[in-house]
């Protein structure tokens, strides 16, 4: 079959140019593998939720294609658009309606029978736990509650593409872990998933593959083992027993105090932590605990988005 | 999509929009049904038993048909505009625009729904003007078929009129500053006989008044201009306004950034 040989998603000199002239893409190519899960990474106004409107039909390319699974969205409109749920930013359903209701006419527009419609809905409302909120108008569930729904809705037609934009925002630690396990798990089953956030420890710790876009370019799109090779320093928060009078010195590694019981360090990936530590002992410091100053994807993200920053300064 | 999963998708729409309006039937039901009763009550009783004949009608009669169509007319047009606006302002009219459905379901989806509620409320209100008026039908094919059509052809602008809206002041400015002027000027309360060879030439420029007189003819047998024309009239209105919905809608005017 068609679906089963081509990407999940292939975009191929996309570019968007918004009236009054904004360049919201230039010429992007984007190819997803079926089954992946996929992070598209930018700050804000980079392009992404314009990358993901186009792909679900909300925003009118200026030129380029995309191909969902082999059909283009132009050409093969329909068959396109049965293949993609999408769980946008802002909450889109009619806020006086209940979930049920919001599910089954979604599944309708689907040209689902409302059998199966009730059926599916069931089965997703149980599983991001909404059911007992069925019959609830949906102005009155809580923000997480709301972006579930988005969730179950964008699930009722089953698509094999998911496009998430930033699902997690606003969303307490707890939920945002069991919204990660649902999404590992339907993309177990086999559903791609394409997601952008803001959250890089979320990219890091669901994602495979990673496109990072910035004024509307990809800068890097590589697998996230690939990407996080590439880190050649980590900074270091070093808890010490002792309080610190001052800085003490230590040759190669650059250490800077942070407070009387902390300091900070960025290392190399060749150098070596125990003489670090070793030196240390020597000088009667005390190391109680080490960690990472920032996400180790964080580093990475704004090392690239500073060097595309530059170059587009000197174009 | 094939044919049957158009017609789940078709259907699934006018049975949102119905069960809308259904749900907030305060708002949409019972306000059109007092209005009407409050005309009948005055222009029809009080004011109609002091004015006598009109058309050789008692003034009851002669009016009873063009407030049906007046309450047909405000309720198509109303219940659209106010539902596709409100799903732009929500924003849930993207969870059309990310379907299959294709453009011209969703522009049959919304007018069939409002049709069922400028019709269920034309019919309650011929209902409640049995209590006032005496009636002989005098055509069932030219009442129901101009009813119709002009349901179908106010649901259309309803429509364009949503698309188009950027607030919620410019789905009143259209009812309140156009709709409204046309339908009083409209053949509803007088007969244009009333008005000398000039200004009734002006009212033959009002579609209204075209849909007023063939209704009323359909219902009593007297109208002041050829019922054929007014059939063409509202058809040839539909079919533009048609085209020009579906154009709006496929180009993703105002709806698609």
């Amino acid at each position: 079959m068609k679906q089963q040989s081509e990407p999940a998603l292939a975009i191929s000199q996309l570019s968007k140019t918004y009236e009054g002239g904004f360049q919201a893409l230039k010429s992007i190519d984007l190819n997803v593998a079926p089954g992946d899960f996929f992070a598209l990474l930018g700050p804000n106004g980079a392009g992404k939720s314009t990358t993901i409107g186009i792909i679900c039909s909300l925003v009118r390319k200026t030129s380029g294609s995309v191909r969902v699974f082999g059909h283009d969205i132009d050409q093969d409109f329909s068959t396109a658009k049965q293949f993609v749920g999408v769980v946008p930013q802002e909450f889109n359903f009619n806020q006086f309606e209940k979930p049920i209701d919001i599910l089954v006419n979604q599944a309708g527009y689907y040209g689902i029978p409302s059998k199966v419609a009730y059926e599916r809905a069931e089965k997703y409302l149980k599983q991001l736990a909404l059911w007992d909120k069925r019959d609830t108008p949906s102005r009155t569930l809580s923000g997480g509650m709301k972006r579930r729904l988005m969730i179950a809705r964008a699930l009722i037609h089953e698509p094999r593409l998911l496009v998430l934009d930033e699902p997690t925002a606003g969303v307490d630690i707890e939920l945002r872990r069991s919204m990660w396990e649902f999404l590992q798990e339907i993309n177990r089953q086999g559903t791609t998933i394409i997601l952008t956030t803001h959250y890089l420890e979320e990219a890091e710790s669901l994602c495979r593959n990673i496109a990072i876009i910035d004024h509307g370019q990809i800068v890097k799109n590589t697998s996230i083992r690939e990407l996080l090779k590439q880190l050649n320093k980590e900074t270091f928060v070093l808890d010490t027993r002792e309080a610190l009078d001052s800085c003490p010195e230590v040759e190669g590694y650059p250490l800077t105090m942070v407070d009387d019981h902390s300091l900070e360090v960025a290392i190399d990936k060749s150098q070596s932590v125990n003489k670090l530590f070793a030196a240390l002992t020597e000088q009667g410091i005390h190391v109680l605990s080490m960690r990472n100053k920032s996400n180790r994807l964080e580093e990475l993200f704004f090392d690239l988005v500073e060097k595309n920053l530059q170059e587009n300064d000197h174009e | 999509m094939n044919n049957s999963q158009k017609w789940i998708a078709f259907s699934t729409i006018v049975r949102r929009e119905i069960h809308r309006f259904l749900r907030i039937w305060p708002q949409t039901l019972v306000p059109p049904i007092i209005t009407i009763v409050l005309y009948f009550v005055i222009f029809g009783r009080l004011i109609g038993s002091r004015i006598g004949e009109m058309s050789e009608l008692p003034y009851i009669q002669f009016v009873a048909p063009g407030l049906i169509m007046m309450s047909v007319i405000t309720n198509s047009y109303s219940n659209v505009v106010s539902s596709f606006y409100g799903s732009k302002f929500q924003r849930n009219i993207e969870e059309l625009l990310v379907s299959p459905t294709p453009n011209w379901i969703i522009l049959l989806g919304y007018v069939v729904g409002g049709m069922s509620r400028g019709l269920g409320v034309g019919a309650m209100v011929t209902l409640l003007s049995l209590y006032f008026a005496d009636f002989s039908l005098h055509s069932l094919p030219i009442t129901i078929g101009i009813v119709l059509m002009t349901s179908l052809m106010f649901s259309l602008a309803g429509l364009i009129n949503a698309i188009f809206a950027g607030s919620f002041d410019d789905i009143s400015i259209i009812p309140t500053f156009v709709l409204t002027p046309l339908i009083y000027l409209g053949g509803v309360f007088y007969s244009t006989d009333m008005l000398g060879d000039f200004w009734g030439s002006v009212s033959l420029i009002n579609p209204i008044l075209y849909m007023v007189n063939a209704f009323r003819y359909g219902m009593v047998g007297i109208t002041d201009i050829n019922v054929a024309w007014s059939f063409i009239m509202v058809g040839l209105f539909s079919v533009v306004l048609f085209g020009v919905a579906l154009r709006l809608l496929e180009k993703g005017s105002r709806l698609r950034s």
